[in-house]
């Protein structure tokens, strides 16, 4: 489809289903190679030349970034067209996409307008749904929001290794835990996506100098001799029994083409992983939003008052609710006299919930498990949740998120009210290809 | 963990936040909510384990001392309203 075309058609589906903060109405092909002529969205927390990149908040409004994200960088030189900046919720603090920005929309899911797309990356995955040309998204994740939206919107979503693909040019939300990963609608442009970006990049100290593999070739690739753990926790109760049930036939499917199955438990990740996870993010988090302040870019006022009045201003005028929840808290972890009881405390934790999942790699390849414990939630049910309650939406993807394990979701059929469900494979570090070759093995 | 007004003032103060009393009262009963969960962490036998601060082991990674390219005055300043003289202007400090 040509360019004009692509915008076009882009522009009628957020009209409807708000899946994008910026469009860019011209895009340019730069480059050459296997990106040729596909349209990327671009989560809006990676920063894209001259293109409003506001991390989905308000504070950021009007920031135009003077350079390219690392992996900005790389698809432009494999000929991709970037169509514009997709909706989220605010820094990536949200399982729904409903913390959006104070000025921006809330995307809604693509199979029915009532419920949530995910998140964060919900605008990613709902217009990776919606449109009807070559896509494939750059989103994000830090305790799942990669694999959520994917889940909830019927598409596959790779979050990789934590240093595999570069940061350069992401808008950090907790720097020990954020990854970029691609949402497409078939598990091979996912590969595609990740043979471009992944790789060791000297502007980003903590990339992982490994070679990448060519994911691409592991696609439908026997599965014969993989070992596969059934996470035992994650088929208790608080799961959807339709949506279990759904997982279970994809297990079969695995076991059916020659894969080994068996129980796993990972106790520790179960009990504590939300907790853990929700701690170390938030006191990463309200560091990091230390440098919004209303100065040198993003929303600004006319500067009055001392540095303090001003920036206080300035952030309690623009940081939506959520942002303001997890600032506080964060904050209040990192205080002396606290930090020990949390933020050490929790970073213990998440160091035995690592080992637990080690010593489960040391028996078996993969470990699957559904994405989510529900189908996509309507907005009338998320407004009743606690923000507490909220955060136990994530209690399957935060433990691959805590150990920087890769994970991917899959489209695994769709409940009575045809919302679809997610089926999780997580990997050991730096085994992508084995994600890819087993998720491929369960596409039509 | 008995989180109340007065400690969630000090805490917004440091964080450069100013919170309304409608925001104080619709935060304090969720973020006790948060707190206490955060609290089952105690339970967690941690007498003999580090903690992990990234997932993945790192080395440290020196590039070459090259002279490269960066960013020009202009562009740095690109986002900013309030500048004059090639800096950019902030409010007062002192």
């Amino acid at each position: 489809m040509d360019i004009n075309k692509i915008i076009s058609e882009t522009k009628k589906i957020d009209k409807e289903y708000h899946y994008f903060n910026t469009i860019d109405d011209s895009p340019k092909k730069e480059g050459n190679g296997n990106l040729n002529n596909v349209a990327v969205s671009v989560k809006d927390c990676i920063c894209v030349k001259d293109m409003e990149s506001r991390a989905g908040s308000k504070i950021l409004s009007t920031y135009k970034p003077v350079f390219d994200a690392t992996v900005i960088q790389r698809i432009r030189k494999e000929g991709a067209v970037i169509i514009g900046k997709t909706a989220q919720d605010a820094f990536g603090f949200g399982s729904f996409s409903t913390n959006v920005g104070k000025d921006m929309k809330i995307p809604l899911n693509p199979f029915d307008k009532e419920r949530a797309c995910g998140g964060s990356s919900g605008g990613a995955a709902g217009f990776t749904q919606k449109s009807t040309f070559k896509h494939i998204a750059l989103g994000q994740s830090t305790g799942g929001s990669i694999v959520a939206p994917a889940s909830f919107c019927g598409v596959v979503g790779l979050c990789p290794t934590y240093g595999r693909i570069s940061r350069y040019g992401l808008m950090d939300y907790a720097n020990s835990l954020d990854k970029i990963g691609p949402i497409a609608k078939t598990v091979e442009e996912v590969a595609l996506m990740l043979e471009i970006i992944a790789g060791y990049d000297e502007k980003e100290s903590t990339t992982l100098n490994e070679p990448v593999p060519k994911y691409t070739s592991y696609i439908k690739k026997d599965i014969k001799n993989l070992k596969i753990g059934i996470i035992k926790e994650a088929f208790g109760k608080g799961i959807e029994a339709e949506l279990k049930e759904k997982v279970e036939e994809g297990i079969k499917m695995l076991e059916q083409q020659g894969a080994k199955i068996e129980d796993i438990s990972l106790p520790l990740t179960k009990k504590y992983g939300v907790e853990t996870y929700y701690l170390l993010a938030m006191c990463e988090a309200s560091t990091n939003l230390a440098k919004f302040c209303g100065m040198r870019y993003g929303a600004s006022e006319q500067i009055k008052g001392n540095f303090n009045e001003y920036f206080s201003n300035i952030r309690s005028d623009y940081f939506n609710d959520e942002s303001k929840r997890r600032i506080i808290i964060g904050t209040f972890a990192r205080m002396a006299g606290y930090r020990d009881a949390y933020y050490i405390k929790a970073a213990k934790v998440r160091a035995k919930i690592i080992d637990e999942y080690k010593k489960a790699f040391e028996k078996v390849d993969l470990l699957v498990s559904p994405t989510m414990p529900f189908v996509a939630p309507r907005f009338k049910e998320i407004e009743k949740l606690s923000p507490l309650q909220n955060y136990m939406a994530d209690t399957l993807t935060v433990g691959p998120n805590l150990a920087g394990l890769p994970h991917i979701s899959v489209p695994i059929g769709t409940n009575k009210d045809k919302m679809p469900i997610g089926l999780m494979l997580t990997a050991d570090h730096l085994k992508e290809e084995t994600l890819i070759q087993a998720s491929s093995k369960l596409e039509k | 963990m008995n989180i109340d007004k007065e400690l969630i003032e000090h805490i917004s103060d440091l964080a450069r936040i100013k919170l309304t009393e409608a925001e104080i009262k619709r935060f304090l009963p969720q973020l006790k909510e948060i707190l206490d969960a955060f609290s089952k962490l105690d339970k967690v036998d941690t007498k003999d384990t580090k903690p992990s601060f990234q997932p993945v082991e790192l080395k440290n990674m020196m590039r070459e001392d090259k002279v490269g390219k960066c960013l020009k005055q202009e562009e740095a300043l690109s986002n900013s309203k309030e500048k004059k003289d090639g800096y950019f202007k902030g409010p007062m400090a002192v």
